[in-house]
């Protein structure tokens, strides 16, 4: 069993969840220590390649090229995949994914699946439906692993459990492993989840994946990751179902040499990652006799549909967005009240619940651009997220804030109304200000204002009074 | 049949989505002409002498954790016989095709006809050689083919000795994928060392579940 999945449907709002993470020292510091140092590995790899604002706008262009065609680079995908014996399933949305993948599973005749981190079964929550239908799901990505032996949730698109350090997971290990004398160094922890798994790996007949690159070329799907367990979920089962967005294909088999000169470096801040695999198809002599891949869509055709937004397609989940936000480094993932944390969540989230839910993550942003200048393919987030706020703010219709602000736009208009408003400000706030000329308190709306910070009394006398009265006077 | 049928309406169903959106279905000459209109301003050809290009190779695949020998064609055995012997293996697993002169006396080789995982688990290690390797990023390059043979035998053994011709290392990953797009169709695996996570607190470690120990020699 899991935790309570992180639904954008029913999370409280940026604000309220960011309240409650800030009060958690722990988590702030596991959070900050482990993204100040995998963002100094990523420093020192970025800077010794000459080329890679190249590579960044290659990798741009080829994402947003294969958007523009996606349609084309899928039934390409679709028609070469098949022809090398994979079985293509399309799925509307979570789920119809969901069905899919169970009913796959259920006629592998396992009631037991390995599963490779994929961000898109978290997202559709294909844990508790596979649980729900018999099916014990086993991570075996060690950041996964500690989510689901913690009955935790992820925080963090490349290390899911970024939020726990290593006393937090040497106790987790402890209890569910039954390892009381388990110590707590790295070491011992990867050697916990080597034997605890190793078995798993050797029994299971059917593995569950994710893909980081579908290419339409050659119909191969390709996985990158570090531990060696994706390569074995790919390799020993007989039965391989790989669940993939849209979004994920790329057209070319050439065009890996760019996405997998970003990605690594990126993510992990390695020159390459250990292990990456690409394979097409079925092989009858070596891996899975059956496979199958379910492309979903899930709300990505609606993300396209948007030119504004569509770049939001072009992430490949590399998480140096998450690893550089200020505001992330702050609260954490969980905040965000979706698997899709930090700034790529921001502007992903919403936009896969069709602005219905978590319209509250565009605002959870100071707009400084760290995310931008990091991504790999150059998705200009600042951007989308302006474009999402002016999304939110319309479905809103007429606010009290929208309200506010339309009167403000009154009284700047005009010289006359502008001095009033100051002189009525002045009287307003008089019995608000301290004796040192602060205001610490503002009643309504306003008060969000003092909720984090004072506010300085106007001066007794404006600029233009005292310019006038000047004047007058002659010097 | 009833799954048929609601596989191939979401199929429709999300391919009319994605012509919707973006006003049309997409072209296949305008999708070549907008792919070979792709800026590719990166490095894609070697810029290093030879013997520099091999250096930065074993520079990285150390600062990766693998160990790395260089010899001459007539000396793979008896590297073989030296890495074998430290890393204390005795029985080792080897693919069809693997040239028989590499192989020391001495040892028991086991030539996978297609293994079970849990007899790869008994094995001390595996043998095999390698289509390519990157310089740049210390990277070795498998597939399955004669000599490298089946994903499972280099994955399950927690001990890899890997045999890299000279000729086969490229500066530059571009370069790699050039050579590797007449066999894009084979099942490949790029290796850049032993097996490691940083899951714990981002901090590298070696050794998970692919071997956790790797050797590389360099023959040439």
């Amino acid at each position: 069993m899991s935790a309570v999945a992180l639904d954008p449907k029913t999370a409280p709002t940026f604000p309220m969840a960011a309240k409650a993470a800030m009060g958690d020292a722990q988590l702030r510091k596991n959070v900050r220590h482990a993204t100040d140092v995998i963002q100094a590995k990523r420093a020192r790899v970025v800077a010794e390649m000459p080329d890679w604002q190249d590579l960044r706008e290659a990798g741009k262009q080829i994402r947003q090229h294969t958007m523009e065609n996606l349609d084309f680079y899928l039934e390409e995908f679709e028609a070469n995949c098949t022809r090398a014996g994979g079985v293509v399933h399309w799925a509307r949305d979570a789920e119809e994914a969901r069905r899919t993948i169970v009913s796959l599973v259920k006629a592998s005749g396992s009631d037991e699946v390995i599963k490779i981190k994929s961000m898109t079964t978290e997202e559709i929550q294909l844990n508790s439906a596979l649980e729900a239908a018999g099916v014990h799901p086993i991570e075996t990505d060690l950041a996964e692993l500690i989510i689901q032996l913690g009955e935790d949730r992820p925080s963090h698109i490349v290390v899911p459990a970024l939020h726990k350090n290593r006393q937090q997971i040497r106790e987790i290990f402890q209890r569910t492993m039954n390892l009381p004398e388990l110590g707590d160094k790295p070491h011992d922890l990867a050697d916990a989840a080597r034997v605890f798994l190793r078995e798993k790996f050797l029994r299971v007949k059917t593995g569950v994946s994710g893909a980081n690159f579908l290419i339409a070329e050659t119909g191969g799907v390709c996985i990158v990751e570090s531990e060696g367990n994706g390569r074995m979920c790919l390799t020993l089962p007989e039965t391989l179902i790989a669940v993939a967005g849209i979004d994920k294909v790329i057209p070319r088999y050439q065009d890996l040499e760019v996405l997998l000169q970003l990605l690594p470096r990126s993510a992990t801040g390695e020159r390459m990652n250990p292990y990456t695999s690409v394979w097409t198809g079925v092989d009858t002599a070596d891996g899975p006799r059956v496979f199958h891949v379910v492309l979903m869509d899930n709300a990505r055709t609606e993300i396209l549909a948007d030119e504004e937004a569509r770049q939001t397609l072009n992430c490949i989940r590399c998480a140096a967005c998450q690893n550089a936000c200020p505001v992330y480094r702050q609260t954490g993932g969980h905040a965000y009240g979706s698997v899709y944390a930090g700034p790529i969540g921001a502007i992903l989230t919403p936009q896969l619940q069709e602005m219905h839910h978590a319209q509250s993550l565009p605002y959870a942003s100071s707009l400084c651009g760290a995310c931008y200048e990091v991504c790999p393919v150059k998705i200009n987030i600042p951007e989308v997220l302006i474009h999402l706020r002016n999304k939110v703010v319309k479905q809103k219709g007429l606010s009290a804030e929208a309200l506010a602000m339309r009167t403000m736009g009154l009284i700047f208009r005009s010289e006359r109304r502008f001095r009033a408003a100051q002189r009525l400000g002045r009287v307003a706030e008089s019995p608000l200000a301290g004796k040192d000329g602060w205001i610490g308190w503002l009643p309504g709306l306003l008060g969000g204002w003092t909720q984090a910070r004072d506010l300085q009394e106007m001066p007794k006398e404006t600029f233009r009074d005292w310019w006038e009265k000047r004047g007058k006077n002659g010097n | 049949m009833a799954t048929d049928m609601v596989t191939n309406s979401a199929r429709e169903e999300v391919l009319r989505r994605i012509r919707a959106a973006k006003g049309g279905v997409a072209n296949p000459e305008v999708a070549l002409a907008g792919w070979n209109a792709v800026e590719r301003r990166y490095k894609r050809e070697a810029t290093r002498s030879r013997e520099a290009i091999l250096e930065v190779l074993v520079d990285r695949l150390q600062d990766y954790d693998a160990r790395v020998v260089r010899v001459m064609h007539v000396d793979v055995s008896s590297a073989a016989l030296r890495m074998l012997t430290e890393r204390g293996a005795k029985r080792m697993v080897v693919p069809r095709g693997l040239p028989a002169e590499w192989l020391p006396d001495g040892f028991e080789f086991v030539v996978d006809d297609g293994l079970p995982a849990a007899e790869l688990d008994r094995v001390d290690g595996v043998i095999t050689g390698a289509t390519l390797a990157i310089a740049e990023t210390g990277t070795v390059v498998l597939q399955n083919v004669a000599g490298q043979g089946r994903r499972a035998a280099t994955l399950v053994p927690d001990y890899h000795l890997c045999v890299v011709r000279v000729e086969d290392v490229v500066e530059t990953v571009p370069e790699a994928f050039g050579r590797l797009q007449a066999t894009s169709g084979l099942a490949t695996t790029f290796v850049s060392g032993p097996s490691a996570t940083a899951d714990i607190e981002m901090t590298r470690i070696k050794g998970v579940h692919g071997p956790r120990f790797l050797d590389v020699v360099l023959v040439g």
